[in-house]
């Protein structure tokens, strides 16, 4: 292979890592809002995302493919829609189980309820991924949809010699991630709900005396954290083939996002994640499979020991 | 050693029956089944035995599992090793492991931590199927069943996991009742009071993730030899991690016999669920662990065995009690004096040019003062002056920018506070931090510890302590139960059972009634004429002026003035930092 090749290989899984970079990206804004307001990092995070893929799923069989007039964009829809739904799903979560050991409850507990926390989301991980595969089956499925088959062809460029494909299912996923974090960032930072949840992030005790429901922002910050993963999770349904264990996968490229941007915030969160998209899509040109997640965890472990706040240095609260 | 006995006994006792009961049953399955309780209760054991004594919670315990499983496996496929020498070979690998991951791991804190030890396993599980090992078979040697673990009696295998499990069970059983178990259980409870109490903090919870992770492997590999096939989903997998956790907190985090309940109650209920439903519900054994963990830590935190102790009536057996010899030995109080003559020539502690900062904050600005051997020396000055943060330099909870820390002419820069108390440093803190859930005699031993070489001599030194400061008599409460004045002279005993030369007090009078003030400043006294020097801290001068016999003011992290108090409390500059320029007009009118 020549050099130019090397470059044309080189390009195309750059433009692959952005595309997944961006809803990786969507991802782990999901997993650090949980993490900025609650001081809670959730171990089922990855299921939730599962459930996101299953939701879009399950609709679309459900439906029976392309109702409207075969609109091509139909899925998107679909994937959009699993976020209020599993916005739901996560306040029911927090109201039945988190809420006894966060907020005003933690403080009664060994260690402000910190490993309690952990653990509690941990056998969630357990329960939904294993309940996934009694009521989803274990076989491998996915969203088919027309537009993965269709690109656009950047090019050709350098004397006709290299052309760029950007997958146009991918891209418009990428797109809808990319609007979703902007209005949800933007919605934390103006809005009046927004506020309150950063106000209860940083200063819990004097949030209540302002008259801030923590246990109510707690709530809907981890519905909106499980929502915004669900969307990320719908949006890759088309993707690839998956199965109910795909959340630990997913779980480690989430983690390794979020701490390369620093833990609780959202834009370093964007960042980390999209970082860890390029690097696993390029890394995917001469590693092998197997070893493309040790060496995303290999970033994530030398992260935390070597700069625990963060390769951006981003550490400002859910902002 | 009698409380030994009787956990040896009931070990004993337990595993023969067990034992016993495996020898009635005939069906393979079941017996598969009776193997596999043992081999999980081992696991628990392990993980119970770093996470339930340190309060560090592991969510990898798996990589450790599966070292140990590849280790037997490979090893029989590779050179045909006998799993009677792999299965220490996978101890012993397990172990190293631990080490390898605790080193780094420890740095981290809290969510940090919990992270990496999640990650270890399925880094370990992608890298095994990368080397190809998706699937190693254990070979068949038929012809001689002995020498290769393998037999054709099922039962065999359940004698041995028995054998296993007893042994983990008294390895638990001797570590919590010794100093290991205590310091662990101090570092659970408060970290940093452990540090600064003497106790080398790394060093307990390197050894308990070793020793956990040793028998982790252990386990892994008998779980090899009887499965007969390894896969690294089975053995890194994320089940396998959640299965130790969750058998030893269903049962009880830190207790001995918790995990064998876990395991008892949880893995034959997913077996035999997974046997008769398994086909129609695949992930049944996940969804039972997952939920019994939930429910455990939402209606019973602390674990069932507490729950079925409470049911049974029985007496809720307190911490590990040290014996309390030393206790009422009269004159026991001579054991803490230092030793060294006081020699007011001799400067004990030189501080030379010490800079601090925080960011823009300038907490210690170019400080030097000296502090004599034998002396009661008193440093003030208004809030924010920089006080706990000077004491936090001189214990090593915080390194200095520059400038120079000398005790008894060695530096004690970059040294860790444990490493500090033990050259003859103790301090108390500011809020005083307890171990919760120990008695006051038990939280004065661990100060001990540094000082001792052995559990008695550390009793006898808390006796002493406890009896320099007259609270001998409430030796067996909880700190709960204690005063606010009680809880200070606690700090105060736990420091100096450490047995110093110097000791670093803490804002000891803040919030005390005058009466207790009058206690506390006769605890002091006694403390100076045992030959120890004391250093304390205080923002109200009142108190001070009549118990020290030289003052250091500071302000804004410099000094301002040194001196007897009389001359203190006249000086211009300290009367202007304290009471502002107005007031300084005023005091010179009169």
């Amino acid at each position: 292979m020549d050099v130019v090749q090397y470059i044309e290989n080189f390009l195309q899984s750059f433009a692959a890592g952005i595309l997944t970079g961006v809803i990786y990206g969507l991802m782990c804004v999901g997993l650090t809002v949980i993490f900025g307001v609650m001081r809670v990092i959730n171990f089922a995070q990855g299921e939730f995302m599962m459930l996101g893929m299953y939701f879009t799923y399950f609709t679309f069989s459900w439906l029976g493919g392309y109702p409207f007039f075969d609109w091509l964009y139909f899925p998107f829809v679909l994937a959009l829609l699993a976020g209020p739904v599993l916005f739901c799903v996560g306040n029911l979560v927090h109201r039945s189980l988190l809420q006894k050991v966060t907020g005003q409850n933690a403080s009664r507990l060994e260690g402000g309820g910190h490993y309690a926390q952990l653990v509690l989301t941990f056998g969630l991980a357990l329960v939904l991924q294993n309940g996934g595969l009694w009521l989803f089956g274990s076989g491998l499925v996915s969203v088919p949809s027309e537009l993965s088959y269709s690109a656009w062809e950047m090019g050709p460029l350098y004397q006709d010699r290299i052309i760029i494909f950007i997958n146009q299912n991918q891209s418009i996923a990428a797109l809808l991630a990319l609007g979703v974090v902007l209005v949800f960032a933007r919605y934390m930072a103006r809005s009046r709900l927004g506020k309150s949840l950063r106000a209860a992030a940083d200063n819990p005790e004097a949030a209540v005396y302002m008259g801030i429901d923590v246990s109510r922002a707690h709530r809907i910050a981890f519905g909106f954290g499980v929502g915004i993963t669900a969307i990320g999770g719908g949006l890759l349904a088309s993707n690839a083939p998956f199965q109910p264990y795909i959340g630990t996968d997913y779980v480690i490229i989430m983690y390794a996002g979020v701490v390369l941007g620093g833990l609780g915030s959202i834009r370093g969160a964007f960042l980390g994640g999209l970082s860890i998209g390029i690097l696993q899509q390029v890394s995917a040109s001469f590693l092998p499979n197997q070893l493309q997640n040790t060496m995303i965890f290999t970033c994530f472990l030398l992260t935390i020991l070597l700069r625990p706040q963060g390769l951006f240095g981003l550490r400002e609260r859910v902002a | 050693m009698m409380i030994l006995k009787r956990d040896l006994l009931h070990i004993v006792l337990f595993c023969i029956s067990y034992a016993a009961l495996a020898a009635l049953v005939g069906n393979s399955y079941y017996l598969l089944i009776m193997t596999l309780v043992p081999v999980w209760a081992v696991m628990g054991l392990s993980w119970n035995l770093f996470s339930g004594y340190s309060g560090l919670v592991s969510f990898g315990h798996a990589a450790f599992f599966g070292v140990g499983a590849y280790t037997v496996a490979l090893t029989l496929q590779m050179w045909q090793l006998s799993p009677w020498y792999s299965l220490v070979l996978a101890g012993l690998l397990g172990g190293i492991g631990g080490l390898l991951v605790g080193l780094p791991t420890f740095r981290l804190r809290g969510h940090y931590f919990a992270l990496a030890m999640l990650a270890y396993p399925l880094v370990m599980l992608y890298i095994f199927e990368w080397l190809g090992y998706q699937e190693v078979a254990l070979m068949m040697i038929r012809e001689q069943p002995l020498a290769f673990m393998q037999f054709e009696n099922p039962q065999v295998y359940v004698y041995l996991a028995v054998v296993l499990l007893a042994l983990a069970l008294i390895v638990t059983a001797i570590l919590a009742r010794s100093r290991f178990g205590m310091s662990l259980l101090a570092i659970k409870q408060n970290e940093e009071a452990a540090e600064a109490a003497g106790i080398d903090t790394r060093y307990w919870k390197l050894l308990a993730l070793c020793i956990s992770a040793a028998m982790a492997g252990t386990v892994g590999g008998f779980y090899a030899v009887v499965l007969l096939v390894v896969t690294p989903f089975a053995v890194f997998g994320m089940l396998v991690s959640a299965q130790a956790l969750v058998i030893a907190m269903f049962g009880g985090a830190g207790t001995l016999w918790g995990p064998v309940l876990g395991a008892v109650i949880l893995v034959p209920l997913s077996e035999i669920l997974h046997a008769y439903y398994g086909a129609k519900v695949p992930g049944i054994q996940g969804v039972i662990y997952g939920f019994a963990v939930i429910a455990v830590i939402i209606y019973a935190p602390d674990g069932l065995i507490w729950k079925l102790r409470a049911f049974f009536g029985a007496r809720q057996t307190p911490l590990p009690a040290s014996s309390v010899a030393g206790l009422h030995t009269k004159g026991s109080a001579s054991l803490l004096a230092c030793g060294v003559e006081a020699n007011a020539a001799e400067f004990i502690l030189e501080v030379k040019q010490l800079q601090k900062s925080f960011g823009g904050l300038q907490a210690i600005d170019n400080l030097s003062f000296n502090v004599k051997r034998g002396e009661l020396l008193g440093i003030i000055g208004p809030n924010g002056a920089g006080k706990t943060t000077l004491f936090n330099l001189l214990n090593g909870f915080v390194q200095p920018d520059s400038g120079s820390i000398e005790f008894e002419g060695a530096s004690l820069l970059k040294l860790k506070p444990n490493k500090i108390c033990r050259r003859g440093i103790a301090r108390t803190f500011q809020v005083a931090k307890p171990f919760p859930r120990l008695s006051l005699f038990d939280n004065v031993v661990i100060g001990a510890y540094g000082a001792s070489h052995n559990n008695n001599q550390a009793c006898m030194l808390a006796g002493a302590a406890l009896q320099l400061v007259g609270l001998q008599d409430s030796a067996h409460n909880l700190p709960a139960q204690l005063s606010n004045r009680e809880l200070r002279l606690m700090e105060l005993a736990r420091a100096l059972a450490a047995n110093p030369k110097l000791i670093l007090v803490d804002e000891i009078f803040a919030g005390l009634d005058p009466e207790s003030v009058q206690v506390v400043e006769q605890v002091l006294r006694k403390v100076t004429a045992l030959g120890i020097t004391v250093v304390i801290i205080e923002h109200s001068m009142k108190t001070m002026v009549q118990l020290v016999a030289r003052f250091v003011v500071l302000d804004h992290g410099a000094l301002l003035a040194t001196g007897i108090p009389q001359d203190i409390v006249r000086n211009p500059k300290v009367i202007e930092a304290y009471l502002g320029k107005k007031w300084l007009a005023h005091a010179q009118a009169h």
